[in-house]
């Protein structure tokens, strides 16, 4: 408390009542390397971090809330906006969660064409993730490079859907609509191309002595600690746990593709970084394999059910009974059977879980997003500690955390 | 006479549902078909009182009871391999039964295979924390304190983590409107101006988001424009616009859509 007979300067935040060179230092809410709205209470004794405080919830739009007074297809937009760089990976997840809880099956080509947009999601969150934790370490070029693939990925997402960032583009049993004619090429021409890109990044950066001393031995996750903060994806694999949940627990047609699952047990940011480039190796084998199963397959898009899902939009025009029923479905929504649902998918983050309860009513009961990002976030807590500032930005780059997924 | 609504539950209803519809079930097996569940659950069972098992969509769920929660987890952490707690987060059934649901989702990556825990706690009563057990419980735990209101015993730092700290009532609880309720209007208003302020600014401008039509000082009508201040409740004065001088400006070229070239094919 200030007194007023003594002269001292008063600062209304600021306490002077240590006795050591503690400073705590505020990291964001607003900076430009956090990747969204991470807030960091940052313990400094001179440059390094004693402790890390981690402050989430600026982005927090209560997806689990919306959820719970939505029909399960007007959901479906709003897990775009979850892990926004790769939208359609979260549209995968809610749709085969809700899937297994009606128990449908999907037609063979809407599980290729799933199968192309996953993957080419995952191109573009590591092309993305690339990016920017190359411009936050400071390689600009790197970032155009890696920005210009994007592009041409997300042109063709738009040539498919429509939309470039926020997708849409998967339903609840199966997907809206065919590939358009120029799709395949154009895939194939982008996936010819980039071996050469990736290898371009890599000599721009394997051996760049200022991304090396940022990223070596920096971040160092043990296996034991990242089993106990519940990481997935890259977070894990490059702690020495060779787990990927699409070859583990196959969906969609993962168990027909051939594809390697890059692991390494040094478990720093350097690892992370090879796992990323690896990962995309694999992801452009995959997409290679994907696209000649297309052909053959028949016209299906939609699963048949006509008590959860819409008949083609040929039947709803011409048949009455099939108007009826998508009437029904639009304005009251599909009643799944009662149950729950736990199903993980391997989205380009991480383990994305989709808990779903449902009660047998058109809007679910409970709803629980299991956002991989969250726990790469908490980690933070454990990880900074003994780090010094610098390191701080590689960290949070290497997590590849999105705060769209973080707040939810 | 106006229509009732329940007080428990506001979350929206279906509007109509035929007298008839039973709603069908998702399909549960025995843990018996399955011989690594089977064996966990045997072995689970030999130590603690087990309410409830079952397999439902390829995944075991076990019921068990709240205080039996830390040993439970591990006993599966230390002698089953389930080496990962991937979820957990509560259910609210105050409406129903006056509980709350807690789920651990187990991840056993050697056995690959996933167990969802499950307890019953009331309204009122506080369940212990697995921090120590998974790191990742830490924020876990928060989330589901912030949200139902669950309080967890011995955990390190039990705040509020997605909502302000200072914030009133529990978001996912069945009887928190979507819209949020009276304080949660009123938040910014209050926490900004203080709440004698509600009676000035009033309830239609509280939303910082909203827009005023008549207010020419903050927001600007593009291709509508009229000079700074202008009252234009009562109708507004016609402003001839005029962007460019018709000879041109020094410097500038003027747009021609007669030479642009519309690139139809991108390269990729």
């Amino acid at each position: 408390m200030q007194q007023s007979n003594r002269l001292r300067p008063f600062f209304e935040n600021i306490t002077f009542d240590r006795e050591d060179n503690e400073l705590v230092l505020n990291f964001g809410p607003q900076h430009p390397s956090a990747h969204g709205q991470l807030r960091l209470m940052l313990h400094l004794q001179q440059e390094q971090i004693t402790k890390a405080h981690p402050d989430i919830g600026y982005l927090h739009r209560g997806m689990e809330k919306m959820a719970e007074n939505m029909i399960y297809n007007e959901f479906m937009p709003t897990t775009d906006r979850m892990d926004y760089i790769a939208s359609s990976s979260n549209n995968y997840g809610f749709a085969l969660a809700v899937e297994k809880l009606i128990g449908l099956d999907v037609p063979r080509r809407a599980k290729v064409i799933r199968m192309l947009l996953l993957e080419v999601n995952r191109l573009m969150s590591h092309l993305f993730w690339l990016a920017t934790t190359a411009l936050d370490i400071g390689a600009m070029t790197v970032f155009l490079y890696a920005f210009r693939e994007r592009e041409y990925l997300m042109d063709l997402v738009e040539d498919y859907c429509g939309a470039r960032l926020t997708h849409a583009a998967i339903r609840i049993g199966g997907v809206p609509l065919d590939l358009p004619d120029n799709f395949m090429a154009d895939l194939r021409k982008f996936l010819d191309k980039l071996p050469e890109n990736i290898k371009d990044y890599e000599d721009l950066l394997d051996k760049n002595r200022v991304w090396l001393m940022r990223m070596e031995n920096v971040g160092v996750i043990s296996k034991e600690m990242a089993l106990s903060w519940g990481c997935s994806g890259i977070m894990l694999r490059a702690s020495g746990v060779e787990w990927d949940i699409r070859k583990e627990e196959p969906y969609e047609l993962y168990d027909e593709v051939e594809f390697n699952v890059p692991v390494s047990d040094k478990g720093d940011n350097y690892a992370r970084y090879k796992l990323y480039m690896a990962e995309m190796r694999e992801s452009a084998k995959i997409l290679y394999q994907v696209i000649d199963m297309y052909e053959g397959t028949s016209t299906e898009l939609m699963a048949h059910a006509p008590q959860y899902i819409s008949a083609p939009k040929l039947d709803i025009m011409t048949q009455n009974y099939a108007l009826m029923q998508h009437f029904v479905l639009v304005t009251q929504g599909m009643r799944p059977p009662v149950g729950e649902v736990y199903i993980p998918t391997e989205s380009p983050k991480g383990e994305l879980g989709y808990y779903i309860n449902s009660q047998g009513g058109p809007y679910p009961y409970r709803l629980k997003l299991r956002a991989p990002s969250f726990w790469h976030t908490g980690i933070l807590t454990d990880l900074l500690p003994g780090h010094y500032i610098p390191d701080v930005v590689s960290i949070i780059g290497t997590t590849n955390i999105v705060f769209g997924e973080v707040d939810r | 006479m106006r229509a009732y609504t329940p007080k428990d539950d506001v979350q929206k209803k279906s509007y109509y549902t035929d007298r008839f519809w039973v709603a069908p079930q998702v399909a549960k097996s025995e843990v018996s078909d399955d011989a690594v569940f089977a064996a966990d659950l045997a072995a689970i069972k030999a130590k603690f009182d087990v309410l409830d098992a079952y397999i439902q969509v390829e995944q075991m769920v076990v019921v068990i009871n709240a205080n039996d929660n830390y040993s439970v987890l591990e006993f599966l952490k230390n002698e089953c391999e389930y080496t990962q707690l991937s979820e957990m987060s509560a259910i609210d059934w105050l409406a129903t039964e006056g509980k709350f649901e807690i789920f651990y989702q187990m991840l056993s990556m050697a056995k690959r295979k996933r167990v969802r825990i499950k307890c019953k706690i009331d309204e009122k009563e506080a369940i212990q924390s697995v921090e120590k057990l998974f790191r990742s419980a830490d924020w876990s735990e928060r989330e589901m304190y912030d949200m139902f209101g669950v309080v967890v015993n011995n955990h390190p730092f039990m705040k509020r983590i997605l909502m302000p700290e200072d914030w009133e009532g529990f978001p996912l609880r069945k009887t928190y409107p979507l819209q949020g309720d009276e304080f949660a209007a009123w938040y910014e208003v209050d926490k900004i101006f203080g709440k004698e302020a509600r009676e000035i600014i009033g309830p239609e401008n509280r939303d910082p988001a909203r827009i005023d039509r008549y207010d020419t000082q903050r927001f600007s009508r593009l291709g509508h424009e009229v000079p700074f201040g202008t009252d234009i409740s009562q109708g507004e004065p016609d402003t001839p616009l005029v962007y460019q001088e018709k000879e041109g400006v020094f410097m500038v070229e003027k747009f021609d859509a007669e030479k642009s070239v519309v690139i139809s094919d991108r390269q990729r």
